[in-house]
């Protein structure tokens, strides 16, 4: 298991990851969400060791991570990039022997991951050759060729096409089959919702929620329910109790504790046929939403200010991605 | 879990790792081999060229001759004689440079000396079966012409070698930066084994061009015969290798680390100044400043000009034996700490993006 405890880090003035903790377990897909400049890329270079904490410890399995555990980790920065003018064989090849594994498993390696990624017939060719499709398939098996223990991915899936986005989501599924701890954020909160087991909610550089997703949403559902009958459902607004929130014809959508949702179902088999009831579960981006919106008070200025840097941030990085990519 | 065997890979492994591909990426660029062979081309050529010319035309050094020298020691066309009544014409005929030397009678054993201006003509000594006594009419200590040449020689070698890798290492870690591959290899190395692959490699180019280049030229004078000039030049030579690869350790240094205050290839233009200052300034002080002792003095034991200055002194005798080891121990110790300065501003400086990283800010930053 992968922990971060309590770490935090400031660039000048401002405190950009305050006092972060999470876990990240072995064969868990970890969804790490938060809006912009919330902390998310910090968190991660620091868990790489390309920042240093100001303070807190980051532990594989209960040992700090060193240089040396820090070498079996694989890393998809968001700032994608790689030598353009190098073969990408070649380039594969050497960031894993940088990785400490011997040149004959790399070449091996290298070409087994070209190979599922279907560019095997392009494995002499430069990197900036490729469609940019591509390149970012090749940047997800530079993350990859050293077989990681430990897999961070900041935002793997912008930039990708919805094939290259599935080929992505196996591949990382299957490093987490097999034990490895896999931390990726997104901004695409449905990818998210649908791939990860756990979720690390941060805003403002603080971790607003953690856990597990399903524990996540119950925890953030409000008593709501849906009820779908071979009847019209009008009834149900005189049920006490019971907050409807939208009527059509013979399904409803109302607000209510769980006993005066009874009364409704009870009253709804004796009229007729049941054919759906369940309880309404938030969305990843309406609990993510709550979260955020709901953040202390006292912390509406700095939110204010974060944002703005946040965006200046943003606009900054968009300009280096076009230049990077000139 | 993981099957592949991963090795603990040392900073120095990751530093020979990285040196390797920029040896392979650089030699293996086309440029580079072009311009390569154009260079060596030129050096041989250019020696042979000169030499056949040369040849073709030399003409009979003019000598005035007092009394009677046996004719076996002249060789016949390579002197132009010309025949005066005594030494104080010989003398004058000198001055006045109508001829480049004369050769007089006196008591030694070969019976005969010579007398010169303030140089001893080579065509004279070398057209002589013996080597008389050879007498300067205006002994100068400083053939400053010899000097300047020389000085121009190391320092355009130094120059030229040393600009050249240091605008390629600043061109490579500001496209490591700008193409963002230096966030993947940080987290996969240390910065200072980045920083010192990426010194070491580009050194070993360096280095070996240079080589490669001498060696070119001493094949151009072995062909053509003028392999006293060899001789001449081999003490200061090595001394010149030796100190020529410490100074390229420390001009890269300095190079790859103003290349970490900046982001895009425009911006380079910045830190390539100074650095470019750097390394130019001692050398026009050594071209300059060549027939001045003391400031020679000083310049051999500065870092950046060292390189150039003391084999020049070295040269010309002019210094103790222990006056270049001095001067190399300050060099090793100024490149080992531009090294770890530079260490900290690549380490503080290489995930900055944007705007320039100030120096101020690259070493104070954790």
């Amino acid at each position: 298991m992968l922990s971060v405890r309590n770490i935090s880090r400031s660039f000048g003035t401002r405190r950009v990851v305050d006092d972060v903790s999470f876990d990240v377990g072995r064969g868990r897909l970890t969804g790490f969400v938060g809006g912009n400049g919330a902390g998310k890329t910090t968190t991660m270079r620091m868990i790489l060791g390309v920042l240093r904490p100001d303070s807190g410890t980051i532990t594989l399995d209960g040992a700090p991570v060193g240089q040396d555990a820090l070498r079996g980790f694989g890393y998809m920065p968001e700032e994608r990039g790689l030598y353009p003018k190098m073969e990408i064989a070649e380039q594969l090849a050497y960031l894993a022997r940088l990785h400490g594994i011997d040149k004959v498993t790399a070449m091996q390696r290298t070409d087994d991951l070209l190979e599922r990624l279907g560019l095997i017939e392009r494995r002499r060719d430069k990197l900036e050759s490729l469609s940019l499709g591509n390149q970012q398939r090749v940047q997800v098996a530079a993350a990859l060729v050293h077989d990681p223990d430990v897999l961070i991915m900041d935002e793997p899936f912008s930039g990708l096409d919805p094939m290259a986005v599935d080929e992505v989501v196996t591949v990382i599924a299957e490093h987490a089959a097999r034990g490895v701890p896999v931390l990726f954020s997104s901004h695409q909160l449905e990818v998210v919702e649908r791939l990860c087991d756990d979720l690390v909610i941060i805003a403002d550089g603080k971790v607003r929620a953690a856990g597990e997703r399903e524990a996540l949403r119950e925890q953030y559902s409000e008593a709501r329910w849906s009820l779908e009958t071979s009847t019209d459902v009008g009834w149900v607004r005189n049920v006490p109790g019971v907050d409807v929130e939208e009527l059509a014809g013979t399904t409803v959508l109302f607000g209510a504790e769980p006993d005066a949702a009874d009364l409704v179902l009870r009253a709804a088999v004796e009229r007729g046929t049941v054919s759906s009831f369940r309880p309404i579960r938030p969305s990843l981006g309406e609990i993510f939403r709550d979260i955020v919106g709901n953040a202390p008070a006292n912390d509406a200025n700095a939110n204010a200010n974060a944002n703005a840097n946040a965006s200046e941030n943003e606009k900054q990085t968009e300009k280096q991605k076009g230049a990077a990519v000139r | 879990m993981s099957s592949t065997h991963r090795e603990t890979l040392s900073t120095w492994g990751a530093t020979l790792l990285v040196a390797e591909r920029e040896i392979l990426s650089q030699v293996r660029a086309k440029a580079f081999i072009i311009s390569t062979a154009i260079t060596l081309a030129l050096v041989i050529g250019g020696i042979i060229l000169s030499s056949v010319l040369g040849g073709r035309t030399t003409e009979a050094t003019p000598v005035a001759v007092v009394g009677s020298v046996p004719a076996a020691v002249l060789a016949s066309d390579a002197l132009d004689i010309t025949d005066v009544g005594d030494r104080a014409e010989a003398d004058a005929l000198v001055r006045s440079g109508e001829v480049d030397a004369a050769i007089v009678p006196d008591d030694s054993a070969i019976g005969y000396a010579l007398i010169a201006l303030d140089e001893v003509p080579e065509g004279v000594s070398a057209a002589l079966s013996v080597s008389p006594e050879v007498q300067l009419l205006e002994a100068s200590d400083t053939p400053s012409g010899l000097r300047t040449l020389i000085g121009l020689a190391f320092g355009i070698v130094f120059m030229i070698a040393v600009l050249g890798s240091g605008a390629t290492i600043m061109q490579n870690t500001v496209q490591e930066k700008q193409s963002r591959v230096v966030e993947i290899l940080l987290a996969a190395v240390p910065a200072r084994a980045l920083l010192a692959g990426k010194i070491l490699g580009n050194s070993v180019i360096g280095v070996g061009t240079a080589g490669a280049i001498a060696a070119a030229a001493a094949l151009g004078l072995a062909v053509t015969g003028q392999t006293e000039m060899l001789d001449l030049l081999s003490a200061p030579l090595i001394w010149f290798v030796v100190f020529f690869i410490f100074g390229f350790v420390l001009v890269a240094s300095v190079f790859a680390a103003g290349a970490a205050l900046v982001s895009r290839q425009e911006d380079t233009g910045a830190v390539m100044t100074p650095a470019m200052m750097l390394v130019m300034i001692p050398y026009f002080g050594v071209v300059f400043f060549g027939d001045h002792p003391t400031i020679m003095t000083i310049l051999s034991y500065i870092p950046f000009s060292a390189p150039v200055a003391m084999p020049v002194r070295l040269f010309f005798g002019e210094a103790e034996w222990w006056e270049p080891l001095i001067s190399l121990a300050l060099l090793v110790v100024a490149a080992a700490a531009v090294m770890l300065v530079a260490s900290k501003i690549y380490t503080n400086s290489l995930l900055r993006m944007g705007s320039r990283v100030t120096l101020r800010e690259a070493l104070t930053a954790s």
